[in-house]
């Protein structure tokens, strides 16, 4: 379970937010709203402790996130603004790589099929400087489907896709949630998901 | 050990996809050895006197070329975050970049220091020094250089301060190596020139990679 209490940001003298409290069960989704500039990205950030909160706390399975940074992270994905591609190296490179970076090392079979699964059938061995730039999103997404995180923080995670990539991402993070898996994102559409969740407009 | 693994692998892969970046170093090092014969005119005493300070200033000048792109790449892409949020510790995987760094900008240039070094009419075993020489000091190039380019990271202009901020710290690496080749030629011996560079480097593998992780912490808040 994740639970946040108070938290508070700051950029620059402004203050972005603050006092957001927040608790993230099993098997539940957390939709962070607001309008351009309200600090989504930045308590994204924060919950995935990239960044220090100006004020209040994170735990994590009732420990606070500080002391456990490690074991936290090891159970946690995040997919930021950046995609983390690389344009000189093949979707199923950069899948690779990404996963063992995140520490989950993958076979090349099992990368493969999470590539093809994600739309990207005959393109796995392409360089991604040659994908459009959905197809660039769909290779970031494709660790979603390859992921033994529990915890799943995803930034504008629908952004770039059509209408088909949509219902599929929509599809895995169902699967995500069925599974007991925790989801945050950020959207601007409106986004219907299986299981219990809920909206956090930031900005008021 | 395996996203060490993994991180350096993926920065040898992409060197040897964008194999312009690398070739640039190490032409770049060959033309500016190469210019001083040249200029200077074919007196052998004279070249053998300032062989040793010419190779090193221009692999300083070499090595400093790659090194804004050390990091500035995984930043902008968001791979950066990735490897922050890695559970292998940040300082380990940056280690991995270092060393692909060196393998890359370092290494080629101490395979060739000896054929560049004959231009300058530098005897067998002096040459040997100065490779010698060159493989201690070079990573120590990549280790001390990666705190510079994590320090100026996202900074507007930061090619400029990365070497004002890096060329005064390549001083000690500077002297030391070139007067391993010094002592050598003047029938001093090279070894406490190399054991000292030798200590520098043991020091900066340890401070380094903890060192540039401090800073790309910063750099991502």
């Amino acid at each position: 379970m994740l639970r946040a209490h108070g938290l508070a940001c700051d950029r620059g003298d402004r203050r972005l937010f603050s006092g957001v409290d927040l608790r993230v069960q099993p098997g539940e989704w957390l939709q962070v709203e607001g309008a351009n500039g309200a600090g989504k990205t930045s308590l994204l950030r924060i919950l995935a402790g990239l960044s220090p909160a100006a004020e209040g706390r994170i735990e994590w399975n009732e420990s606070a996130v500080c002391d456990a940074r490690d074991e936290y992270h090891a159970r946690l994905l995040y997919l930021g603004h950046g995609p983390a591609i690389k344009d000189d190296l093949s979707g199923l490179e950069n899948l690779q790589a990404s996963a063992a970076i995140a520490g989950h090392p993958l076979e090349e079979g099992t990368a493969l099929a999470a590539l093809r699964r994600i739309g990207l059938r005959g393109r796995e061995e392409l360089p991604t400087r040659v994908l459009s730039q959905g197809q660039k999103r769909r290779v970031a997404l494709a660790r979603l489907l390859c992921s033994q995180a529990r915890l799943w923080i995803l930034d504008e995670p629908f952004v770039a896709l059509d209408v088909a990539a949509v219902d599929q991402l929509c599809g895995i993070l169902d699967e995500h949630l069925s599974r007991g898996g925790l989801l945050i994102f950020t959207s601007h559409q409106p986004v219907r998901l299986a299981g219990q969740g809920g909206c956090l407009r930031l900005g008021q | 050990m395996n996203a060490f693994g993994s991180v350096l692998r993926r920065d040898l892969l992409l060197a040897t996809r964008r194999k312009s970046e690398v070739l640039t170093a190490l032409f770049f090092f060959m033309i500016v050895v190469s210019l001083f014969p040249l200029g200077i005119g074919p007196e052998s005493a004279i070249l053998r006197r300032i062989a040793p300070g010419v190779l090193w200033v221009a692999a300083l000048l070499a090595a400093m070329l790659s090194l804004n792109r050390l990091f500035a790449g995984d930043y902008q892409d968001g791979t950066l975050e990735q490897l922050a949020l890695s559970p292998t510790p940040l300082a380990l995987l940056v280690g991995g970049k270092i060393l692909a760094h060196w393998l890359t900008s370092g290494l080629p240039l101490v395979v060739l220091a000896p054929v560049l070094g004959l231009q300058f009419d530098l005897p067998a075993e002096a040459l040997g020094v100065m490779m010698l020489s060159l493989l201690l000091g070079t990573p120590l190039l990549s280790l001390i250089g990666a705190i510079g380019a994590a320090l100026t990271l996202g900074v507007r202009g930061g090619g400029v301060l990365l070497s004002l901020l890096v060329l005064p710290l390549y001083i000690p690496t500077l002297i030391f190596g070139a007067g391993a080749v010094e002592a050598y030629t003047a029938g001093l011996g090279a070894g406490a020139n190399l054991s000292l560079l030798g200590a520098l480097l043991a020091l900066a593998v340890f401070f380094a990679p903890w060192a540039a992780t401090a800073a790309l912490r910063i750099a991502l808040e």
